[in-house]
């Protein structure tokens, strides 16, 4: 199979989509000539022209307020922020407007739009835009949330996102955009809320989201040659969420790890853990452990953002531990 | 129109007693006294013109074409309302007449109409969309972000500034610092104010502006200057801190939208009083007859509380 980076898969899905369907249109800070700073979206306003590929001045309130209102009458806007980080300025649109609109009107409208976003920290960029905020939107009922961990994911779900008919999130991982994966020539889509097993095991669960998929596979890759089995797991999705998937696997193993990069206190690894705590106890031979991003702002140097993101040899460490039997209470998490 | 007109002012009457005879949950703002501007702009629009709508959207949603029995049912939290009891006044939304919704953030829809404006313009259609919000809405700075856009791109929108004097218990002179029209003419829209008691004058600028809207000239901003006869909700009962009685009495004895164009129609040998008589006892009629089906219809089944929030 081919090989293509996370960005040119983007790119592909978008495009096709695009062809397929003349309602969709791009539309964010910098999406056209400059196609974003990280420029996935390079070549589209060249094909699809500047009405379809719309750039729009720094105001993202504006421009996801119109796409709520375009995707609610017809078009289907993937939306581009340039950071997750900028969530927070868009808030009332996408929570308060998108997300309700379905509901709130009975069933009678709907808001077929896809944000594209990221998320991610180790690229010091500090506090302000470093940050992993899908939890905050997971929490919105109304909005669907994708994060892929390849690029091979980033197509397939991208295309699933654009024939939603709800409003979906989408986050890359930044350090991501580069790095390339197996994707197939032809049309593929890989639908929501359906966990992917990266690697089977028997030992302990790793369950991991995108930036952390591959953090997850590492691990199991230490633990393997210490004869400790580890199955990762990557849901895709957070909302809808595979959970089925996620306690079949507990109920094999009887341990997992929840490893996700957003700040961990009330976060994605709480709401994972929680739920194997309610419906896979009597199976589980230890506590279901968090790995999330310290409960700091991101800091701007290496040497201290570094401590604030799960490692691989973090989450070797801790997966050792519960295998031993050994509690886990109160540590800090990555240390490597 | 002054049929429009009757009938905002009475499902207004009627939700007010609704309201105060603790018939109906919730909270509510009437748009008693600002009909002239809803109708005479509503009626300038075709069915497939969007319009969206505030927390006052009652007027909007009859202007635009609404039924009184949903609109009733809707405000009751019944199954039969245009959202299945579950928007409520202030959520209140009829597509089916192009409204696209009450919002109850203040100027939270200012977005939704652009867009609204950006999909006609996409896929060429000729709809033209008017953003209805309050003079109060123009403190949000969404405001400026998209009108800055809908005049970059030229989008078929008009915002409609229905300025009562009032943001929520503010005189708007105190919350507003220059003028409201200089706000959008700082973008290079053309704007206009208008005397928002007066329908004729309202659908007759309405009109001009949806036509050139189609041709491409977008987008517009109107202010239309207009009162509200009651509080900022219905509960703002002890006012005169704010407003006083005097200023109100003046409103509603000397500017009525409805008398002024009753008088209009009766002076030019348009219609009688006696024909307007039957048709305000006729609506009335209509009104009474939508609140009593309110008030037995059903309310939701509780297995549609998880129903509708996420699309098929």
């Amino acid at each position: 199979m081919r090989e293509i980076t996370l960005s040119q898969a983007v790119n592909e899905a978008l495009a096709e989509e695009m062809r397929r369907d003349e309602t969709v249109f791009i539309i964010g800070e910098d999406v056209a000539e400059a196609g974003t700073p990280f420029k996935v979206l390079s070549g589209l306003v060249e094909e699809f022209g500047t009405s379809r590929v719309v750039d729009t001045p720094i105001s993202e309130p504006g421009f996801m307020g119109i796409a709520v209102g375009a995707a609610m009458t017809g078009s289907r806007p993937v939306v581009d922020l340039m950071f997750g980080d900028f969530l927070f300025l868009i808030m009332d649109q996408l929570c308060n407007q998108a997300a309700k609109t379905h509901y709130m009107s009975g069933g009678k409208l709907s808001v077929p739009l896809v944000l594209r976003t990221n998320l991610g920290a180790t690229r010091r960029s500090a506090a302000q835009h470093s940050q992993s905020l899908h939890a905050l939107v997971a929490h919105i009922p109304g909005l669907k949330v994708a994060l892929p961990s390849s690029a091979y994911e980033a197509k397939g779900l991208m295309k699933t996102a654009i024939r939603d008919n709800n409003p979906v999130v989408i986050f890359e991982d930044k350090l991501m955009y580069q790095e390339k994966a197996g994707v197939p020539e032809e049309e593929y889509l890989i639908p929501f809320g359906v966990a992917n097993v990266k690697r089977e095991g028997t030992d302990i669960t790793l369950i991991a989201t995108s930036s952390m998929v591959q953090v997850a596979e590492k691990a199991a890759e230490i633990l393997a040659a210490e004869g400790i089995s580890a199955e990762v797991i990557d849901p895709r999705t957070i909302v809808p969420l595979d959970e089925a998937a996620l306690i079949k696997s507990v109920k094999k193993t009887s341990r997992a790890i929840v490893i996700d990069e957003g700040h961990q206190s009330y976060g994605v690894t709480s709401e994972i853990a929680s739920r194997l705590n309610e419906k896979a106890f009597y199976h589980l031979d230890a506590p279901v452990l968090r790995m999330g991003a310290m409960d700091v702002p991101i800091p701007f140097s290496p040497a201290l953002e570094d401590l604030t993101v799960p490692t691989p040899e973090g989450v070797a460490a801790n997966a050792r531990r519960l295998v031993a039997g050994e509690m886990i209470a109160g540590e800090m998490i990555n240390a490597a | 129109m002054y049929r429009q007109m009757v009938r905002i002012r009475t499902f207004e009457d009627n939700a007010n007693q609704l309201y105060l005879s603790a018939k109906m949950p919730g909270l509510t703002h009437m748009y008693s006294g600002e009909e002239a501007v809803a109708v005479g702009i509503c009626e300038a629009l075709k069915v497939t013109d969007k319009i969206t709508s505030t927390h006052r959207g009652h007027g909007h949603c009859v202007a635009k074409g609404a039924e009184f029995k949903e609109m009733f049912c809707e405000l009751l939290g019944k199954e039969e309302g245009y959202c299945r009891g579950k928007g409520g006044s202030m959520h209140i939304a009829d597509q089916s007449n192009g409204n696209l919704g009450a919002n109850a953030i203040v100027g939270g829809s200012m977005g939704i109409a652009t867009g609204a404006a950006f999909t006609a313009k996409l896929l060429g259609r000729d709809d033209v969309t008017v953003c209805f919000f309050g003079d109060g809405a123009t403190a949000q700075g969404l405001m400026y972000e998209v009108m800055n856009m809908a005049a970059l791109w030229n989008l078929p929108i008009i915002y409609a500034c229905e300025n009562n004097g009032y943001s929520e218990y503010t005189k708007t002179a105190e919350i507003a610092a220059g003028s409201i029209t200089g706000r959008a003419e700082a973008f290079g829209i053309e704007a206009h104010t208008v005397d928002g008691q007066d329908v004729l004058a309202v659908n007759s600028l309405t009109e001009q502006l949806v036509e050139r809207c189609r041709k491409g000239e977008g987008p517009f901003f109107m202010e239309l200057m207009t009162y509200r006869y009651h509080g900022h909700h219905v509960g703002d009962i002890n006012r005169e801190y704010y407003r006083s009685k005097d200023e109100e009495k003046d409103w509603r004895d000397n500017k009525d939208p409805i008398t002024k164009f009753a008088r209009h129609l009766t002076s030019e040998g348009i219609a009688t009083e006696e024909e307007l008589k039957a048709m305000q006892a006729e609506i009335k009629a209509d009104a009474t007859a939508a609140v009593e089906y309110a008030l037995k219809a059903k309310y939701p089944d509780a297995s549609e509380v998880d129903m509708h929030v996420y699309a098929a």
